[in-house]
C-alpha cells in the first residue's frame, strides 16, 4: 500500500495489520512517535491523520490508506523548529522528553482547531497524555506560548 | 541515514580508540595512586585527562561517568567546565557514561551527580586552565601570575595570545589532580548560575535519534521476551515449532525459564511473543502476601534492627505523649518508555547500549551472566525515558545480552511491552514508620522515638542474579543477599533521623531482608516515607500544641539554612498563622534536607478535596530550595517542579496491586497516575542563592516534602488525618465527618 507521511508518498512493505507506529519507526525511520503502552493510554505515539490526532500504536496501517499522516518530524527540525516545537524549547518544557513529541503533535491539532484555546481546552486536549517526569506545568506554558506565537 | 544517527554512532565508536589507548583508562581505580583528599569523583579517576581533553585543533571534550537521565546533567556539567576553563559554552562537547570512554563513577543516582562529577569536572577544568596558563608563561618567559585566560586563549602581560589547542599540543593532561584548585571567583561567573538552555532538548522535540529506542544498527534484529506470568513461575512446556517456522521469525530462544523471540521486523516479534505466551505452560507460584494488609505483613516479617540515632535524655514529668504510624505501598517507577537495549556479540566481544544508571556495574552483571571477561564487554549509556531510579533498564540490557549470545553476529534490539514494565520492574518497597513523641506544656517536643520498617532500597546489578535474565536462565544466578544501605545517606532509613533539635531522640532502622515483591531504588528511597511520617507528625503535634505549623517547625530547628528555606517558602506562599485557605481548601507545609546532607527544600501547598467524591487535588505549590552554588537555575526549577508533580501523583493515586500469584497492576488503567485534568493551577520554585558554596544534590529533594505537605493540607481541609499512602478518595471519604 501507499502512505502519505509528511507530504511524501511511501510504498509500505509492512504487513497490513502492523500498527502505524511500527511502520513509522521501523520502516520510515521516523523517531518522533514513541512506543509507550501500545494501548492508547499514554499518548506518546500520537500523530495526525488528516489533521486529527490519533494513537499510532493502536491504528493498523491498513486503516490509513488515503489519509495524510503528519508526524513530529513534519512540524519542523531541531535547526528550524515549528511554532509548537519552538515554544517547547523556549519554555524548556522537557525533562527526559520521551512523552513530549506526542504532546507537541496533540497541541498542533488543538491549535489548528482552536488558535486561541482556553486553559480548560488545553488541559482537556492533553488529558490523554501522560508525563512521568512531572513537566506538566511547563508543557501547559509551552502550549499557551505557541498559541500566542 | 540521518545525520543525527551518524553522529550518534560516530561519537560512541571513535572514542574507544583514544580512551582505550590512554593510560587514563587504567587510572580509574584509586589503587596504586594516592587519591586521598581529592574532591568529588577525582578520588576514583585522579588524572585530569579522564575529565577534560583538548585536541590540537582546540576542540575540548568533557568526559563524565554520569548519565543523562533527563535531569539536564549534560548541560550542567558543560556549564561547570566552560566556566572554569573560561571558554564559551558552545565550544565544548560532552561524552557520558561508557565503559571504554569515561571514569567509573558508579551509578547516576541519589542526586549525587553534581557533588561527584560536577566537583571533579570543576576541579579538573580549573587545573587544566592553570596548566595551560603555566605553559603559556613558560613559552613567553614570563611569570604565570601575569597570564590570564579568556575565550579559549591564554593571554600574556605584553598582549601575547595563544589558543588552548596550540598550548595543549605541547602538554600532557595525563597529570594527577591536586586536592585544591584556583577557581574562578563566583562574582565573575558568566556561564554558571545562568539558565543556559539544555543541549538535548532541540533534538528531542524534533525527533532526532535521542534514545536507545531510536538506534538502528545495520543488520539489527528485533526481539521480545516472553515473561513468566508471575514471580517464581516455572516453564513446564513450550512447543515453539509453529512460531519458529513463521516467516520473518529468526529464532525462538529458550534458556531455562527465559524465553524470547527474535525476528527481522519488530511487529513480527510482538505477534510471535504473544503466540508463544499463549502456548507456554507455566507452573505458577502463589506466595505473594495479601496486598490489602501490607502494613501488617511488613511489620510481621523478620527484621534486623539497628539503632541509627541514640540521644536519649530524661524526659521531664508531665509531658503529653502522642503516637502514630504511617505507611506506603509498593509503587512503580513507571517510565513512559518501556525499557529497551541493543546488544551485539561479534568476534567474542559484546557491545551493549543501555539506559542503565551504571554502565560499569551493568557490565559486571552481563559479563557474569554470559561467563565473559568484563574486558570483552562494553556498555555504552544511551538515553531512555526517565527512570527515577533503578527500573527495568538493566534487565533489558541483560535480556539483550543473553539473546545476543544465542544469535551472535547480528545486533539485537529488545524492548519491553507496557505490561512487562509494570509487572516486572523492581518496585519502590512498601514501608511502615511508627513514631512516638512527648511534648511539654509549652509545646516543645521533649522526646522522639522513631522506627522504620523496610526492605533494602537497592538490588542493582553488579551481580548477575540481580538481572531477570540471570534469574530465569538455565544457568540461574541467585539475587545477591540484600543489604541495608549505610548511613548517613541510608536506604530505608534515609532521612529517618530528624533534623530538628530534640533534647531526646532515638531512631531504629528495622531492616527486612525478605522481599515478597521485587524491589529496588525508587527516587528518594526511604526518604519519601520518612519525610512523609516526620513532617505529618510534626503537623499533628503542632495542632495538638495549638501552634502554627510553620512556627512550630522553626521552634524546633536550629539549622540556619533550613530555617531560611522554611521562611522563604512560607512568605512566598503568603502563609499566615491562623488564616485558613479559601473555598474549603486546605493548606499544608513540610520541610526536609534531603539525606540530611544534600539540598534543603520546603514546600507550602493548597489542596482541594471534593466533598462528594473525596478526590483530592493539589491546586497550588510553592517551594523554596537551597542547593548550594546553583549551576543552572532553570534546570534546578525543572527538577523541583518535576519532584512536586511526581510526588503528588505517588501520594494521591499510586499503589501496586497483586494477588497471590501475579502482579495485577499492569498498565495505566490498572495503575493510574496524575493526568492533566488534575494538574495544579500554579507551581512556584524559589531558589536561595549560595554563591561559591558546595553543590548539593537536588534531583530528589522535593519528593518527601511534597507528600507530607499534601497530607497536611488534606488534613487541614477535611479535619482528619490520613496516614496511609496513597491518600485515596475512598480513604478521604471515609474520614470525612
Amino acid at each position: 500500500m501507499k502512505l502519505d507521511v509528511n507530504g511524501q508518498v511511501h510504498d509500505i512493505a509492512s504487513e497490513p495489520d502492523t500498527p502505524l507506529l511500527y511502520v513509522l519507526r521501523d520502516e520510515l525511520h521516523l523517531n518522533g512517535a514513541k512506543y509507550g503502552c501500545g494501548l492508547g493510554q499514554c499518548g506518546a505515539c500520537t500523530v495526525l491523520a488528516d489533521g486529527e490526532a490519533i494513537f499510532s500504536c493502536v491504528t493498523p496501517v491498513s486503516a490509513l490508506g488515503g489519509r495524510r499522516i503528519t508526524t513530529l518530524e513534519g512540524l519542523g527540525t531541531a535547526a528550524r523548529p515549528g511554532a509548537v516545537q519552538r515554544a517547547f524549547i523556549e519554555e524548556q518544557a522537557a525533562q527526559c522528553g520521551f512523552c513530549i513529541p506526542g504532546m507537541i503533535v496533540r497541541a498542533e491539532a488543538l491549535l489548528r482547531a482552536h488558535p486561541d484555546p482556553t486553559e480548560a481546552q488545553i488541559r482537556t486536549a492533553l488529558q490523554p497524555h501522560l508525563c512521568r517526569c512531572g513537566t506538566h506545568m511547563r508543557i501547559l506554558k509551552a502550549v499557551r506560548r505557541a498559541a500566542k506565537a | 541515514m540521518r545525520p543525527a544517527r551518524r553522529d550518534f554512532l560516530r561519537r560512541s565508536g571513535a572514542l574507544v580508540v583514544s580512551f582505550a589507548l590512554s593510560p587514563a583508562a587504567r587510572a580509574q581505580q584509586p589503587g596504586g595512586h594516592d587519591a586521598d583528599g581529592l574532591p568529588g569523583s577525582l578520588r576514583v579517576a585522579p588524572f585530569l585527562d579522564s575529565w577534560i581533553r583538548i585536541d590540537a585543533g582546540g576542540a575540548i571534550t568533557v568526559c563524565t561517568g554520569k548519565a543523562e537521565l533527563g535531569q539536564g546533567i549534560k548541560t550542567a556539567l558543560l556549564q561547570v567546565a566552560a566556566e572554569e576553563l573560561r571558554v564559551p559554552f558552545e565550544r565544548l562537547t560532552i561524552v557520558t557514561a561508557d565503559t571504554q570512554a569515561t571514569a567509573n563513577e558508579g551509578f547516576t543516582a541519589g542526586s549525587t551527580s553534581m557533588q561527584d562529577s560536577g566537583t571533579a569536572i570543576r576541579n579538573a577544568a580549573a587545573q587544566v586552565r592553570e596548566l595551560l596558563e603555566a605553559e603559556a608563561a613558560r613559552r613567553w618567559n614570563t611569570g604565570v601570575e601575569g597570564v590570564h585566560s579568556d575565550g579559549g586563549f591564554a593571554m600574556g602581560p605584553g598582549g601575547q595570545r595563544a589558543a588552548y589547542g596550540e598550548l595543549a599540543s605541547g602538554l600532557s593532561l595525563h597529570v594527577q589532580a591536586k586536592p585544591a584548585s584556583r577557581f574562578v571567583d563566583p562574582r565573575d561567573y558568566r556561564v554558571v548560575n545562568r539558565p543556559i538552555p539544555r543541549v538535548d532538548i532541540p533534538g528531542k522535540v524534533a525527533g532526532d535519534v535521542a534514545y536507545v529506542h531510536d538506534l538502528r544498527l545495520p543488520g539489527m534484529l528485533h526481539a521480545r521476551v516472553v515473561r513468566p506470568p508471575g514471580y517464581g513461575a516455572k516453564l513446564v512446556a513450550l512447543d515453539a515449532r509453529a512460531v519458529e517456522s513463521q516467516p520473518g521469525v529468526v529464532k525462538v530462544v529458550r534458556d531455562g525459564d527465559f524465553v524470547a523471540v527474535v525476528a527481522e521486523r519488530e511487529w513480527t516479534a510482538v505477534k510471535a511473543m504473544r503466540a508463544l505466551a499463549e502456548m507456554a505452560k507455566w507452573q505458577e507460584s502463589t506466595r505473594l502476601p495479601d496486598a490489602a494488609s501490607m502494613p501488617r505483613v511488613v511489620l510481621g516479617l523478620k527484621s534486623e534492627d539497628t539503632v541509627i540515632h541514640d540521644k536519649r535524655a530524661t524526659v521531664p514529668a508531665g509531658a503529653r505523649t502522642f503516637e502514630a504510624a504511617y505507611t506506603r505501598p509498593y509503587q512503580i517507577h513507571g517510565s513512559i518508555g518501556p525499557a529497551c537495549a541493543v546488544a551485539h556479540l561479534e568476534e567474542g566481544k559484546l557491545t551493549v547500549w543501555s539506559h542503565t544508571q551504571g554502565v560499569y556495574p551493568d557490565r559486571q552483571a552481563i559479563a557474569e551472566l554470559l561467563g565473559m571477561p568484563p574486558a570483552k564487554v562494553r556498555v555504552i549509556h544511551a538515553e531512555g525515558a526517565g527512570c527515577y531510579g533503578h527500573n527495568a533498564a538493566d534487565d533489558a540490557a541483560g535480556d539483550a545480552a543473553l539473546i545476543a549470545s544465542h544469535v551472535p553476529g547480528r545486533p539485537i534490539r529488545v524492548q519491553w511491552m507496557r505490561e512487562q514494565e509494570h509487572a516486572w520492574e523492581p518496585f519502590g518497597p512498601a514501608m511502615v514508620a511508627k513514631v512516638r513523641a512527648a511534648m511539654d506544656a509549652s509545646g516543645r517536643i521533649v522526646d522522639w522515638d522513631y522506627g522504620v520498617w523496610s526492605n533494602t532500597h537497592s538490588m542493582r546489578p553488579g551481580p548477575a542474579g540481580n538481572l531477570l535474565a540471570g534469574q530465569h536462565a538455565a544457568k540461574a544466578f541467585k539475587p545477591a543477599p540484600p543489604r541495608p544501605l549505610p548511613q548517613p545517606a541510608g536506604g530505608g532509613d534515609r532521612n529517618a533521623i530528624p533534623l530538628y533539635a530534640f533534647p531526646s531522640a532515638h531512631v531504629v532502622h528495622h531492616f527486612i531482608p525478605e522481599m515478597p515483591l521485587r524491589i529496588s531504588a525508587l527516587r528518594a528511597l526511604g526518604a519519601y516515607l520518612n519525610v512523609f511520617a516526620i513532617e505529618s507528625f510534626m503537623d499533628e503535634l503542632a495542632i495538638a500544641a495549638g501552634a502554627d505549623p510553620v512556627e512550630f517547625r522553626l521552634r524546633h530547628l536550629e539549622d540556619a539554612r533550613g530555617r531560611d528555606v522554611i521562611q522563604l517558602a512560607a512568605s512566598r506562599f503568603g502563609w499566615k498563622p491562623g488564616v485558613r485557605a479559601e473555598g474549603g481548601r486546605g493548606r499544608g507545609f513540610a520541610f526536609a534536607r534531603y539525606k540530611n546532607l544534600a539540598a534543603y527544600c520546603a514546600i507550602a501547598c493548597e489542596v482541594d478535596v471534593d466533598a462528594e467524591s473525596g478526590r483530592a487535588r493539589l491546586v497550588r505549590a510553592v517551594a523554596a530550595v537551597d542547593s548550594g552554588q546553583v549551576v543552572n537555575p532553570d534546570g534546578l526549577r525543572n527538577q523541583i517542579e518535576g519532584a512536586i508533580l511526581q510526588s503528588a501523583s505517588w501520594t494521591l493515586y499510586e499503589a501496586v496491586s497483586f494477588d497471590a500469584a501475579r502482579v495485577r497492576s499492569i498498565d495505566w488503567a490498572t495503575y493510574p497516575i496524575l493526568r492533566f485534568g488534575a494538574v495544579p493551577e500554579t507551581v512556584e520554585v524559589h531558589i536561595v542563592d549560595r554563591p561559591g558554596m558546595p553543590f548539593l544534590g537536588s534531583g530528589e529533594a522535593g519528593q518527601g516534602p511534597t507528600g507530607a505537605a499534601i497530607a497536611n493540607a488534606v488534613a487541614d481541609a477535611v479535619g482528619r488525618r490520613v496516614r496511609d499512602i496513597p491518600l485515596k478518595a475512598a480513604r478521604l471519604r471515609s474520614t470525612r465527618g
